[in-house]
């Protein structure tokens, strides 16, 4: 039994403080991706979601070239891409990517110019990976207060239009027509995602912050048409893929001869893939479950 | 500037110009921001790859090109396309990080395939360009009518026999052949910007299809050129001078747009609002 236990969790995982701080980050990060994600795949802002993670980098090489804190940089730039694609902002779904691809694309550009400074500035070797992909396990436990006051701001905003907000994803005319102010409702939602975005690519980087905030979302939302429940599932499979993502690629350093770990990025990416398309077949099945069950009742009166 | 290795790098830029200029109108027609975003990126992954293996980066960028294509049209088939996107897209760059984890030597290669590296062509890498070029423009001309059918109205399409599905199949290859061809020369990155800045600005300039096609290859092609000299003359990355001039024209075609909106409308008519429709 002790055998197969060392085998599933390698010595030293539950001892390690970078283990520590991956689980709680990743943890706390995961699940405010969820929350922001499962309005976010509602509004069809996937786009958005994704293309803010860049802009927030380009705002961190442009922290590291200023001298100010990377916190300041990925969260600052982040909330003024958001404002600047919210404003720019065409009703129909087609314009609104248009407007997010061309924030995107200038904040790009201005990224290539800081990180072709800070290099030329600087021989910080790695920096290009680093911000680009960033990863979980190098991380201090310094940032912990932060990840912790911009999760609850996140969190914050959306509680305070959650109603509005919902109403808003599901019909934009409706939600106008009862009154509701669909451009604050829309901003205060960007702003959530801009926050909660900036924070995770700063803290687990640029890949693993889309995937937490898509992923788990979309997968929930084909599982249950509850949004509140939506949100409870999200978050579960959101930690879920993050802990034992964390813990796989712990143990991928035994796996191979060279103790060539692979990337925690990777595993959690495959992990949150794989809830995606489960939740797809089971999606599927009580689609057909229902169908089975409805026909019968439905001829039931004619025999 | 204009001589020995840069005389590549032009010819080269304009081929990317040309093919971005040509295929971004059907990105921006269609709305495809977000896969003309992915598509690049995620194939940047394939490069890694394709160091780890020891094969051609032009090879391991087009099969990952490819494979992004063909995840973003099946995932997207049942499901919300945009979701299927985003997935196709954070798999790829979660295989590039693991690639990357397993070799030591590429980073400088990843700032130049990100950023582009337009000032180091070399002669032999001018043809394979070429090629991949005719093979786009080709694919362009033979889908124009059904593609502009499918994207603008696909209930038509449908009835004449257009199915949305395929075309949807075939414009996303399109879009790949274009990356993996333009990726070594302007950057994984700014494809996507040269790809959605010079067509959109053309499509508030011109209405008919064929000339706003030929504004966003112009625009594209003057961007290029300019971010090219720019580059040139202070060393700042091109890629820098890409955005920039893409996001900048873009400016320039709305402000043009609402500009002449304001002067050729009434107050009142309705046809202010038909042009927002």
């Amino acid at each position: 039994m002790y055998h197969l236990y060392t085998r599933v969790i390698e010595p030293g995982f539950f001892a390690s403080a970078q283990v520590h701080a991956a689980a709680v980050i990743g943890g706390a990060v995961a699940v405010i991706s969820a929350v922001t994600g499962v309005f976010t795949v509602l509004r069809g802002q996937s786009f958005g979601g994704h293309a803010l993670t860049d802009v927030s980098t380009a705002g961190g090489s442009g922290a590291l070239l200023a001298g100010v804190s990377p916190v300041t940089g990925f969260v600052g730039l982040s909330i003024i891409g958001a404002g600047l694609m919210e404003t720019i902002g065409i009703r129909r779904a087609r314009g609104r990517d248009l407007a997010t691809g061309i924030v995107l694309g200038a904040s790009i550009g201005l990224g290539a110019l800081f990180l072709y400074l800070d290099t030329t500035a600087s021989t910080t070797t790695g920096a290009t990976q680093q911000i680009l992909f960033g990863s979980i396990f190098t991380i201090g436990s310094g940032i912990v207060p932060v990840v912790v006051i911009f999760s609850a701001i996140s969190l914050g905003c959306i509680a305070l239009v959650y109603r509005p907000l919902l109403l808003t994803a599901v019909s934009t005319d409706m939600a106008a027509a009862r009154g509701v102010p669909v451009r604050l409702v829309g901003m205060v939602y960007m702003l959530a995602l801009a926050v909660s975005v900036g924070l995770s690519s700063l803290a687990i980087g640029s890949v693993l912050s889309t995937a937490l905030l898509i992923g788990p979302a979309a997968a929930a939302l084909r599982v249950t048409k509850k949004t509140g429940r939506a949100v409870v599932v999200a978050c579960l499979t959101g930690t879920g893929a993050t802990w034992l993502g964390v813990l796989l690629a712990y143990d991928s350093y035994y796996w191979s001869p060279g103790h060539q770990g692979l990337p925690v990025s990777f595993f959690i990416v495959a992990l949150v893939l794989a809830a995606y398309l489960l939740s797809g077949l089971a999606a599927t099945r009580t689609a057909t479950a229902a169908r089975e069950t409805a026909v019968p009742a439905v001829s039931g009166p004619g025999r | 500037m204009f001589t020995g290795f840069m005389i590549n790098t032009w010819a080269a830029a304009t081929i990317v110009a040309v093919i971005a200029g040509a295929v971004g109108f059907f990105v921006v027609l269609r709305g495809a921001a977000f896969p003309a975003h992915a598509i690049p990126k995620g194939a940047f992954a394939g490069a890694a790859g394709a160091s780890l293996l020891g094969i051609s980066t032009l090879a391991g960028l087009a099969v990952f090109a490819l494979l992004g294509a063909v995840g973003i049209g099946t995932l997207g088939r049942r499901g919300r396309h945009d979701v299927a996107t985003a997935l196709a897209l954070v798999m790829m760059l979660a295989l590039g990080a693991a690639f990357l984890s397993q070799t030591t030597e590429y980073e400088p290669e990843i700032y130049s395939l990100l950023f582009g590296e337009v000032l180091g062509v070399s002669s032999t890498e001018i043809l394979p360009i070429a090629i991949l070029a005719a093979v786009c423009i080709t694919a362009v001309i033979v889908l124009y009518r059904p593609l502009m059918l499918a994207s603008i109205v696909p209930e038509i399409g449908e009835a004449g026999g257009v199915r949305s599905y395929p075309m949807e199949i075939c414009f996303l290859i399109v879009l790949a052949a274009a990356t993996a061809l333009t990726l070594p020369v302007v950057g994984a990155l700014l494809i996507f910007s040269l790809m959605t800045g010079p067509p959109a600005a053309a499509r508030s300039i011109a209405s008919r299809p064929l000339l706003a096609m030929s504004w966003s290859v112009a625009i594209a092609v003057i961007t290029v050129w300019t971010a090219i000299a720019c580059s040139y003359l202070c060393n700042w990355p091109v890629g820098f001078f890409v955005g920039a001039l893409s996001a900048l024209s873009y400016v320039l075609g709305r402000s043009w747009a609402g500009w002449r909106g304001t002067r050729t409308t009434h107050p009142g008519t309705p046809v202010a609002t038909l042009s927002h429709t």
